[in-house]
C-alpha cells in the first residue's frame, strides 16, 4: 500500500461512494481522479505533494491549510495562473501545471528574465 | 432583489439563512469552498453520551433546511471586498458585484501558524488541512505523522486520523520562539490540556485534571512528566519534547526533536531525529475577520475570543448599520454555538427589516446561545464567558452609527 491514496472504508463515515473517473494532466502527465475531488486531493492521492516552486527561491511547496486561506497551493489551470488547488475541483481534460520560478531580473543574483 | 447577503455557508451562515428565509426574506449565501457546511464538514467527535457528531450529516441537514426554505446558496465564490454604498452593502466577489441592504459576515475561523525551520516542505500542513483531507476528501495524508502543537483541536483531529487508519506517531510541542510563546511552554500546555480531560479516555489525564486547581502540584507534574510521553488513544503526547526542525528537501522525511525544560528551553545535547512522511502544525484558531475590517467595522482585541474580533452585540449587530456577524468571526467556539448565533443574527435581521412579529423569539434565541455555550463538549477557551461579556460592554460604550 502506498503512503497516500484514498480512504475507501471508514468506521463511522462508511465506504467511499462510487464516483465516475475524470482524466486530467499535471505537468503534461496524464492522470486520473474521481468526479468531485479537488486538484490538491487528486494529486495527493496519486502521491504528488509538490504543487509549485517558490517564485523566487525555487523551493518546493504543497498544500498548507487545504481550505483556501494560505494560497500556498497555487497552480496554473488551463492557462490561468494563481488558482488554489485546494478549492478547485478537477474536471475532465484539465491542464494543470505547477507554479514555476519567475524571473527576478532586478534582484542581485536573481533569475534572468 | 436580495434582502440579505451572507458570506459563509458554515453552521452560522446556513442557520442565519434558514431563519431569514423563514421570515419571508430573500437570502443569498456565497462561499468559496466547493461544498456548503464550512468547517463543520471535517468534524467527527464522539459525544460524552457515546453518539457521534458527524459534521457531514449536520452540514447536509443545515443546507437542505436553508435551501428548502428558499435561500440560494452558491459555492466556489470568493468575496474580497465589502463597502457601504448609497442603498446598502456593495460586495465584490469572483463572480462580480452583489448588493444588499443587509450583509452578514459568517466567515468563521482560520488556523494560526507556528513557523519553525522546514515548515514549508511539502508534507507539512496545518492540522485542519489533515482533517479536511481525511474526513471530507477521504485521501490519506501519509503513513506516519507527527503533530507539532498540543491543544484541543490537535487532540480531536489526531483521534480522527487514527479512526481513518492513519498512524500518528506522537504529538510534541513547537520550539520556543516569539510566535509560539505559551504554545511552547510545557506548564501552560499542561494546564490547558487538563481542562479538556473529560474528552480523554486516559486515567493519567483524568487523574491529572484534579491537579489544575493546585499550582504547585501542576508544576510538579510538569517536572516529572514522563520522557516517553503520556498516551491518549495509544498515541504519546509529549510535553517535555519539542520539534526544533522539520527535515527533508522535496518532501518531509523526519522531525528533529529536543528535550525541553519545564519552561520550554531546549536542553543541549538532547537532539534526536525521528522518521515521518507528514507533519501537522497545530497553532490554534483565530477569527477570520478581514472582510469586517475592509468594511470599516471597529475591532476589539480579546484573547478569550481568539484575538481580534469585529465589535458586535449579543444581537449580532456591528456598529455599522446593516452589517451583522455570526459564528467564529465573533470568537472561537464550537459549531453548535455558531449555529445558535446564526439563528440570533437571522432574527435580528428579520426585526431590522420589519419582518419579526414575535419579539420574544429573539430574546429566547439569545438565551439559547448562552445555554449551548455552557453545555459545549469542546470549549476552546476557559474564559469564553468573560470575553463575551467584555465585547458586549465595549459595544454598548460605542453604540451603533447611522441608527
Ligand atoms: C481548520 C478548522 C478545523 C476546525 N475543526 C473543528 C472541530 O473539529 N471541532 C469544533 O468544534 N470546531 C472546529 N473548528 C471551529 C469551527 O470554526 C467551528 O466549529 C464552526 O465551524 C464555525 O462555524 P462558522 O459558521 O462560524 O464558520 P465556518 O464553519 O468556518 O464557515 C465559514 C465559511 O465561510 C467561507 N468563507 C470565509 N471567507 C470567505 C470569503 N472571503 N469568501 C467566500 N467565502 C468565505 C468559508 O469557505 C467557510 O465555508 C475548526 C475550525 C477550523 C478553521
Ligand atoms: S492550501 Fe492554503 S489556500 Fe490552498
Amino acid at each position: 500500500m502506498s503512503a497516500t491514496g484514498r480512504i475507501e472504508e471508514h468506521p463511522i463515515l462508511g465506504p467511499l461512494p462510487e464516483r465516475s473517473v475524470v482524466t486530467f494532466r499535471f505537468n503534461g502527465v496524464p492522470m486520473q481522479a474521481y468526479q468531485g475531488e479537488t486538484i490538491a486531493a487528486a494529486l495527493l492521492a496519486a502521491g504528488i505533494r509538490t504543487l509549485r516552486l517558490h517564485e523566487e527561491k525555487g523551493t518546493p511547496r504543497g498544500i498548507y491549510c487545504n481550505i483556501g486561506h494560505c494560497f500556498e497551493c497555487r497552480v496554473t489551470v488551463n492557462g490561468r495562473t494563481g488558482i488554489r488547488a485546494c478549492l478547485t475541483l478537477v474536471e475532465e481534460g484539465m491542464e494543470i501545471t505547477a507554479g514555476e520560478i519567475l524571473p527576478t531580473p532586478l534582484k542581485k543574483g536573481g533569475h534572468p528574465a | 432583489m436580495t434582502d440579505v447577503l451572507i458570506v459563509g455557508a458554515g453552521p452560522a451562515g446556513l442557520s442565519a439563512a434558514a431563519t431569514c428565509a423563514r421570515h419571508g426574506l430573500s437570502v443569498r449565501v456565497v462561499d468559496e469552498f466547493m461544498k456548503p457546511g464550512g468547517r463543520l464538514l471535517g468534524q467527527l467527535h464522539e459525544e460524552p453520551d457515546g453518539t457521534w457528531w458527524n459534521g457531514i450529516e449536520e452540514a447536509r441537514r443545515l443546507y437542505e433546511q436553508a435551501v428548502g426554505l428558499g435561500a440560494s446558496v452558491a459555492c466556489g465564490v470568493s468575496v474580497y471586498d465589502a463597502a457601504r454604498g448609497e442603498e446598502g452593502w456593495v460586495v465584490s466577489t469572483t463572480e462580480g458585484i452583489l448588493e444588499a441592504p443587509v450583509l452578514l459576515l459568517a466567515t468563521g475561523a482560520a488556523e494560526t501558524a507556528l513557523p519553525l525551520p522546514g515548515w514549508t516542505i511539502p508534507g507539512v500542513m496545518s492540522i485542519g488541512a489533515a482533517q479536511v483531507m481525511t474526513n471530507v476528501h477521504r485521501v490519506r495524508v501519509g503513513e506516519r505523522g507527527v503533530i507539532i502543537g498540543v491543544n484541543i483541536l490537535a487532540v480531536a483531529i489526531a483521534r480522527e486520523l487514527q479512526l481513518a487508519g492513519i498512524h500518528v506517531d506522537r504529538m510534541v510541542l513547537p520550539p520556543r520562539n516569539p510566535v509560539t510563546q505559551e504554545a511552547a511552554s510545557p506548564y501552560h500546555v499542561m494546564q490547558s490540556l487538563l481542562r479538556v480531560a473529560h474528552l480523554a479516555p486516559s486515567a493519567f489525564i483524568r487523574y491529572g485534571s484534579r491537579l489544575v486547581k493546585s499550582d504547585p502540584l501542576l508544576r510538579l507534574a510538569v517536572r516529572c512528566y514522563p520522557a516517553g510521553g503520556v498516551k491518549m488513544w495509544r498515541m504519546p503526547i509529549h510535553l517535555r519534547t519539542a520539534a526544533v526542525e522539520i527535515l527533508g528537501t522535496s518532501k518531509v522525511e523526519g522531525v528533529r526533536l529536543a528535550r525541553v525544560s519545564p519552561d520550554g528551553e531546549p536542553l543541549p545535547g538532547t537532539e534526536h531525529d525521528i522518521p515521518a512522511d507528514f507533519v501537522c502544525i497545530a497553532g490554534g484558531l483565530h477569527p477570520l475577520a478581514e472582510l469586517a475590517a475592509v468594511a470599516g467595522c471597529p475591532f476589539a482585541y480579546l484573547p478569550e475570543l481568539g484575538g481580534h474580533v469585529p465589535l458586535h452585540n449579543e444581537r449580532m449587530e456591528t456598529p455599522l448599520a446593516g452589517l451583522y456577524v455570526a459564528g467564529n468571526i465573533t470568537g472561537i467556539e464550537s459549531a453548535k454555538v455558531a449555529m445558535a448565533q446564526g439563528a440570533v443574527a437571522g432574527l435580528a435581521i428579520a426585526e431590522h427589516l420589519g419582518r419579526l412579529r414575535d419579539r420574544t423569539a429573539l430574546a429566547d434565541a439569545i438565551a439559547h446561545v448562552k445555554r449551548v455555550r455552557r453545555s459545549a463538549t469542546i470549549q476552546f477557551h476557559p474564559e469564553i464567558g468573560r470575553g463575551r461579556a467584555d465585547v458586549e460592554r465595549m459595544f454598548q460604550e460605542q453604540g451603533i452609527s447611522g441608527k
